[in-house]
């Protein structure tokens, strides 16, 4: 196995793996490169891109105008379908050779796979599932030295319980891993400059065990990320039937609908819909919360959204601890009333336009 | 075919019955103040390992690292079938990150001749995610992350659906590779009720001499040492042993184990309050309903 160590290495770029599939960016590492531009801001550095695969047109550009300074390309036709073995060799080669500070992955399926195994390959740290990053200083318990501007790996942990922050100050480069939506995605800059670094790997010695027989992939049924409203219902709407009346109030708001594990679980609604830990991360204008008790690995997924309405009959549910608006009642009874109110609301709204005209 | 598998499992905190004493002043998890339970994951790494033993022979072997507290997540291996099971304990193997454990445990799985290692899903939704690729780095081994199914297995080639993430795909690899398993892959059979009453009664060393020690503290220590070797070889003899492995046993490079080999350390831990903002609450009448949707207008958020 390689024994490659990295060491500590102050000018070391900020590098985000730009994870792409049949020549198509995840949302992930775009997302990353905000979060990404502001570490390498605070340290003075640059932010890198790696982009490996075998047809990649215009996914360098993409990359700089969401905020790489610069792009390292490794296209062979070895990388086309990801495997581990690869893409953590030509991951490692550029390791070597440009000693990054910082790497971060999006803790999608790939990540998953190819971060912790480049982790090994390169005997540094990994903290996974990050919640936030921050450059700030150090000093190890027992000691006066303090570690300056190191990569706070910031994540929830023992269930939610606490919220852990983690270091790396010896052996670099500092790795992390992050969730699809945690970081807010920015707007893009066609007009950004940046540098397209194209590297060759040699892979004629590194072996590719898997054969990849058949691939099927599949649009999300929803895109909650995009959804200015969204209406999540729990265990507590009781049946699929009844989560009609979400989606009756979803239609009257354009909102879209979301849901807890509980209810996706019963098989009141699909995967597609959760929010949270093991779902999705939205930050929506207004999250509404119907028959949800606000479990830590939902509001994991939820607590950042701008304004949250809780609809639940029992006041004491934690859910009520971040809400802006509540109601404290029965949701059968309570979300009939709310379509009530919005449909007259919007017929005000429009007696009111037709009125003005 | 044959095929020798290894199961790693894991003890796992039980998150939910958490106390304030779960972090060492050092800022080290503090697991032997915690509640610990099998990893429910990793019973579908074990059921997998069995179906495979069921359908071509060979044999199941499961391997954890802990303090000797950690027998009971081996106990319940043994109660499902399982031919072998090991514990890895050695104080310096204490503080180890995911780098270290996988270091720890691929040390161990050296020793054993494993065509298929196994272990549970790399939980999406657990703490770590990382022992899985970091132990198939370490071996050497192809990784195949998120099996949902084993599809086929012949002459040494195996065939199994992985989830990834968006869909799936087919791979096939020739063995020996290392396999994460998702909990949808099976649903793990129970164990038996004679075999659990049986494995009940197993025991590491290190627990035997536990139990030697709160039974007559008084003794002498060489009275003591041949009790517990006495009760380890009956034990021995019934198929209760639970084999104890230090640091030593596998050969382990200490540089690479406990604080030494992880390089990742505790900056801080901070306990989660819930904040709000300011809180307005709405009777569940239509008066009620009326008034919060107006207020939502009015707020712009809305409308
Ligand atoms: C590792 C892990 C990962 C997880 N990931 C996620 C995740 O991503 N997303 C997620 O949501 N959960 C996740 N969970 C599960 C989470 O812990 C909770 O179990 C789940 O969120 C509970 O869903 P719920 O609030 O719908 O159900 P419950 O907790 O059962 O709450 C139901 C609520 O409905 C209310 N209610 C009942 N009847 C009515 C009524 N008629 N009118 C009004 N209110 C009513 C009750 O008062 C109660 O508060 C995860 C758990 C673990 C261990």
């Amino acid at each position: 196995m390689m024994t490659t160590m990295t060491q500590v290495n102050r000018q070391g770029e900020v590098w985000v793996f730009a994870e792409q599939t049949d020549g198509a960016l995840s949302e992930v590492p775009l997302e990353l490169m905000g979060k990404g531009r502001e570490l390498a801001d605070t340290l003075n550095v640059p932010l890198g891109a790696v982009l490996l695969g075998d047809k990649l047109d215009g996914l360098a550009e993409k990359l700089i105008a969401f905020g790489a300074d610069k792009v390292y390309v490794v296209a062979d036709k070895k990388l086309a379908a990801y495997q581990a073995s690869g893409y953590t060799h030509v991951f490692c080669e550029l390791i070597k050779k440009h000693n990054p500070q910082v790497c971060m992955f999006g803790a999608t399926a790939m990540g998953r796979d190819l971060a912790p195994t480049v982790a090994s390959a390169a005997k540094c740290g990994l903290t996974a599932d990050c919640t936030d990053l921050q450059i700030g200083d150090h000093k190890a318990p027992g000691s006066d030295e303090v570690q300056k501007n190191l990569l706070l790996q910031i994540r929830p942990a023992f269930g939610g319980n606490i919220i852990a922050t983690i270091v790396n100050y010896d052996r670099w480069p500092q790795m992390a891993t992050v969730r699809e939506g945690v970081m807010a995605l920015g707007e893009p800059d066609p007009a950004r400059k940046g540098k397209v670094v194209k590297e060759s790997v040699d892979l004629s010695k590194v072996k590719f065990p898997l054969t990849i027989l058949k691939t099927e992939r599949r649009e999300k049924k929803v895109n909650l990320k995009a959804a200015r409203i969204i209406i999540s219902g729990g265990a507590g709407v009781g049946s699929k039937e009844n989560f009609k009346l979400l989606w009756d109030l979803a239609h009257c708001l354009g909102a879209a609908v979301g849901a807890s594990r509980a209810a996706v679980d019963l098989g009141f609604i699909d995967h597609d819909h959760q929010v949270g830990q093991t779902g999705t991360t939205v930050r929506p204008a207004l999250y509404i919360a119907v028959g949800i008790s606000g479990a830590v690995q939902h509001r994991a997924g939820m607590c950042e959204s701008a304004k949250i309405l809780a609809i639940n009959s029992d006041r004491s549910a934690p859910i009520f601890g971040i809400a802006h608006y509540g109601i404290v009642g029965d949701l059968n009874v309570v979300l009939p009333k709310l379509i009530k109110a919005v449909r007259g609301g919007a017929s005000i709204e429009q007696a009111a336009k037709q009125a003005a005209h | 075919m044959p095929y020798n598998c290894v199961v790693c499992v894991k003890q796992v905190p039980d998150t939910k019955r958490i106390t304030g004493e779960a972090m060492t002043p050092e800022g080290t998890v503090n697991r032997a103040a915690l509640p610990a339970i099998f990893n429910p994951e990793d019973l579908n790494a074990l059921e997998e390992a069995l179906a495979v033993r069921e359908l071509f022979g060979g044999t199941v072997t499961v391997v954890t690292m802990g303090l000797p507290t950690a027998c009971a997540v081996l106990r319940e291996p043994l109660a499902r079938g399982a031919d072998r099971v090991v514990l890895i304990t050695d104080r310096r193997a204490a503080a180890s990150d995911t780098l270290a454990t996988s270091y720890i445990l691929s040390c161990a799985i050296k020793k054993m001749k494993a065509d298929i290692v196994l272990c549970g899903r790399p939980a999406l939704d657990g703490d770590t995610a990382q022992v899985g690729p970091q132990l198939a780095e370490k071996l050497g081994l192809p990784l195949i992350t998120y099996v949902e199914q084993l599809v086929g297995l012949k002459d040494g080639v195996l065939h199994v659906r992985r989830n990834i993430g968006n869909g799936w795909e087919e791979v096939s690899c020739r063995l020996p590779a290392l396999l994460t398993v998702m909990e949808t892959a099976n649903v793990p059979r129970p164990p038996a009720v004679r075999r659990l009453m049986k494995t009940k009664k197993a025991r590491c060393v290190a627990e035997v001499a536990k139990a030697v020690e709160d039974q007559m503290p008084a003794a002498a220590p060489e009275a003591k040492a041949a009790e517990t070797k006495k009760r380890a070889d009956e034990l021995a003899k019934a198929g209760l042993l639970i084999e104890q492995w230090t640091l030593d046993d596998i050969q382990a490079d200490l540089t690479w184990c406990g604080k030494s080999g992880s390089p990742t350390k505790v900056h801080r831990i901070q306990a989660v309050v819930l904040t709000g903002g300011e809180y307005h609450e709405y009777p569940p009448t239509d008066d009620g309903a009326a008034q919060l949707i107006s207020a939502l207008i009015e707020d712009h958020t809305i409308g």
